[in-house]
């Protein structure tokens, strides 16, 4: 059985139908990438798995356990983290204290302690400015520390939203060979991406969504060959 | 560089003048014209007023870096003449169209007879304009003498000034201690003494110069040499005179001034209450009166012995409920504004604040608290048989009520639940993202945070002996969210000394009260210019506000490149 099990999920804006019946699977260990085009429901996709959208018809379970008993806020302590997109970190606190807030529902001292060696070990940068101000970071560092606080909460599925997005093209490879170590490291991941590019080079299997709809899913490799993909989405005709 | 700027200088004066106008027609000279500084020589009215071409001369000459004598001398004096015009030209007015006060009420004999030194209005006119352009002068002088002699002697003026400006608080606390003879010496009618402002000023002005040049140096050397046991035991020595201070103060300072500290005291805990919900939670709330009332009304109807009373409990009985009541009225209150932020937020919760006035006003609750009669016959608490009564004595109730705020308020910025309100504070979608229950985390600060305006209200209440409903104005709301701001967001100590300064100084000085409101304003606008994090500022909005001009100085770099 798989980690993550989206079956059959539609999800509505007041009247705007937003996923018209996604499946989705995840299994433990795995990178599975999503990739879509602008609009196509991508973040809504991660906001319903998150408990921060409520589907109108499917289910979501993680673990064969129903995830839409929880509440948003519960989901997190159940080992679901998310990097909303646009990095979203708190830009007045500092670097140390973002990470902290990431562990603010934890209560082993020594836990934390190892997690935040352990963050600062897959984000050397984040190291060297603990004491920086967040705001005051790279568009590249925001988003390592992102998900540098979300791993503060030991996730076992982490949900990534588009960490690529207005990055320069040699942050975008280190961020992505992060997210490598961090799968590595045993933690699941959904990768949520417009760079189909990447995100096909690091994720094992992939999903295409197309206006609220799965429209094909494979390996990564396989999807790296079709045609369709690779002119939608690759830029190769 | 070191060049007369004549335009500056009018400029500057100009301002200055109207300003000093605008002091003589709101009728705050006159008012204030009745506190002497100096007895008989130097009143608050006139500090005020020539207080503008001092500093106009002073701000002339600075940053400018005029070194030469004649240039600052002459455009201090400029200034400070151009500062009297406006003035100057008000008194011909008078003169011309003797009717003037149908329009501007203010400008009474009593205000002329100020502005003219008593001597008619062109004779008094030119007077005016040459006092004010020695003073000018005299504010220019400040940066052509050395600083090693400037510094002491404008800190010495000010001192003394400050000095005779509270000379009343003074008077009141050297009252029991010293025989009437040496105060008679040192204290006039209405201010101190010409004297005592003479032996001020020397002792203070001598004092500083030594400091500078010496005391300093041999201090802080005496301070390194120091060992670790040694600071240990200085902080906890400076620590307990503090409390033992905080102790005695009642019999230091005798009934009135023990009563305006009762009332900043109250403030403080309110401050610490909305504090709670702005500070740490950065939930904009401009009702918050209401809990206030809710604690006080509560107060009143469990232990009024009038008609109204229906416990007639004991005042610690009470107080507790009273506390739990201001705590769910928080909740209740808070639930339907849950999905509102920012100005929405204040909007409606401005709007909560005003029901509850006008349903303690109203004539449907008015079988219960008494519509605009209020509640009386309110006891006053006992303990171990022992009434409390005086100010003296509430003194010690609303001591260890903030002492119990400030320690609730530390801990709670430093559990988990502070983490959550600050990143709630922060930002509110990231916070969600996070796992941070938003409902839970809200209610529980608009909670907490009507729990401590509960607290002072029954206090207030019980102090009082008697309740009105226009007790519980929109202005309240409006002074404890004032005095967090100047203090500093977030910042326990802060909430303390912007009580000190937004309720403590205006009690002091009574004249102030008909210009509470300007005194804001000016107040207000002075901090958002040159202190915007506050008085006291939490070391996180400190470093935000850095950050913040980082961030700007980054900007402007990228946009160079
Ligand atoms: N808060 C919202 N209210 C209404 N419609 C929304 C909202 N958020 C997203 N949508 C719509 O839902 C669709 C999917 O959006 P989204 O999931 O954000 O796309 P993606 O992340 O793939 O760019 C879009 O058509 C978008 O306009
Ligand atoms: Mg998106």
């Amino acid at each position: 059985m798989a980690l993550l099990e989206v079956t059959d999920v539609h999800t509505y804006y007041g009247n705007i139908h937003a996923l018209k019946g996604i499946s989705i699977s995840v299994a433990e260990g795995e990178i599975v990438s999503l990739i879509g085009g602008n609009g196509a429901g991508k973040t809504t996709t991660l906001r319903t798995i998150s408990g921060l959208l409520r589907p109108q018809h499917g289910s979501v379970t993680l673990n064969g356990e129903d995830l839409h008993q929880y509440k948003a806020h519960q989901l997190v302590s159940k080992g679901i983290a998310m990097v909303p997109e646009g990095r979203g970190v708190f830009a007045r606190l500092s670097v140390a204290e973002n990470l902290e807030m990431g562990a603010y529902h934890r209560n082993d001292k020594d836990g934390i302690a190892d997690d935040l060696k352990r963050a600062y070990a897959l984000f050397p940068r984040l190291d060297e400015r603990k004491t920086q101000v967040a705001g005051t970071l790279s568009g590249g560092e925001q988003q390592m520390l992102a998900m540098a606080r979300a791993m503060m909460s030991r996730p076992t599925l982490l949900l990534l939203d588009e960490p690529s997005m207005g990055l320069a093209p040699v942050l975008v490879e280190l961020i992505f060979s992060t997210i490598a170590d961090i799968n590595k490291e045993g933690t699941t991941i959904l990768l949520v991406e417009q760079n189909a590019h990447m995100a096909l080079q690091v994720a094992h299997r992939g999903y295409v969504l197309q206006t609220g709809e799965i429209v094909l899913q494979d390996s990564a490799k396989n999807l790296q060959r079709n045609a369709m993909v690779q002119k939608a989405y690759l830029g190769i005709d | 560089m070191a060049q007369l700027d004549v335009r500056d200088a009018i400029r500057k004066g100009l301002l200055a003048g109207v300003i000093a106008l605008g002091l003589s027609v709101i009728g705050m000279v006159e008012a204030f014209d009745q506190r002497d500084v100096i007895t008989d020589v130097f009143s608050l009215g006139q500090l005020l007023l020539f207080a503008a071409p001092a500093v106009v001369g002073f701000l002339v000459v600075k940053g400018r870096d005029i070194r030469a004598y004649g240039p600052a001398l002459i455009s201090g004096a400029l200034a400070g003449v151009f500062a009297a015009i406006p003035i100057f030209l008000l008194l011909m007015l008078t003169l011309i169209y003797p009717g003037l006060r149908a329009q501007l009420v203010n400008v009474s004999p009593t205000l002329i007879g100020i502005l003219t030194f008593g001597s008619g209005q062109i004779v008094g006119g030119l007077l005016l304009t040459a006092v004010m352009g020695v003073l000018g002068l005299v504010g220019a002088t400040t940066h052509v003498i050395p600083d090693r002699i400037s510094d002491p002697l404008v800190l010495g003026v000010g001192w003394t000034l400050l000095i005779g400006v509270l000379s009343e608080v003074l008077l009141n606390i050297l009252r029991p201690l010293l025989p009437r003879g040496v105060l008679r010496f040192l204290f006039g009618t209405k201010g101190i003494t010409l004297v005592t402002a003479v032996i001020l000023l020397v002792l203070i002005t001598v004092g500083i110069a030594w400091w500078r040049a010496q005391g300093r140096e041999r201090y802080q050397k005496r301070i390194a040499a120091r060992s670790a046991v040694q600071v240990a035991n200085a902080r906890r020595t400076s620590l307990g005179a503090g409390l033992l201070l905080l102790l005695v103060l009642p019999f230091i300072l005798g009934t009135y001034l023990t009563e305006v500290v009762d009332n900043v005291g109250l403030y403080v805990l309110m401050g610490l209450g909305l504090n709670i919900v702005v500070g740490f939670a950065g939930l904009l709330d401009l009702g918050y009166v209401a809990f206030f009332a809710i604690g006080a009304y509560m107060m009143g109807i469990l232990t009024s012995q009038g008609d109204l009373g229906v416990g007639g409990i004991s005042f610690w009985l009470a107080l507790p409920i009273c506390v739990a009541t201001s705590t769910i009225a928080g909740i209740i209150l808070g639930t339907p504004v849950l999905r509102m932020r920012g100005d929405y937020l204040a909007i409606v919760t401005l709007g909560f604040g005003e029901i509850i006035r006008v349903l303690a006003t109203s004539d449907l609750l008015k079988p219960v608290i008494g519509g605009a009669q209020g509640i009386l016959q309110i006891p006053k608490p006992e303990i171990f048989g022992f009434t409390i009564l005086q100010p003296q004595h509430f003194y010690y109730v609303i001591l260890a009520s903030v002492f119990l705020a400030l320690f609730i308020s530390s801990r709670l910025r430093d559990s988990r639940l502070g983490r959550q309100w600050m990143s709630l504070r922060e930002d509110e979608d990231v916070a969600e993202a996070m796992g941070i229950h938003l409902v839970k985390t809200k209610l529980l600060a608009f909670g907490i945070g009507a729990a401590f305006s509960g607290l002072a209200g029954a206090i207030f209440a019980a102090r009082l002996s008697s309740i009105f409903p226009h007790s519980f104005n929109l202005l309240i709301s409006i002074n404890v969210l004032s005095l967090i701001i100047v203090g500093g967001m977030g910042s326990l100590p802060g909430v303390v000394v912007g009580a000190l300064v937004l309720v403590g100084l205006p009690e002091l000085l009574r004249e102030f009260a008909e210009y509470r409101l300007l005194l804001y304003g000016a107040l207000l606008i002075a901090m958002m210019l040159r202190k915007p994090d506050g008085l006291w500022p939490s070391p996180v909005r400190r470093r935000e506000l850095k950050a913040e001009e980082q961030e700007k100085l980054m900007m402007q770099a990228e946009g160079l490149e």
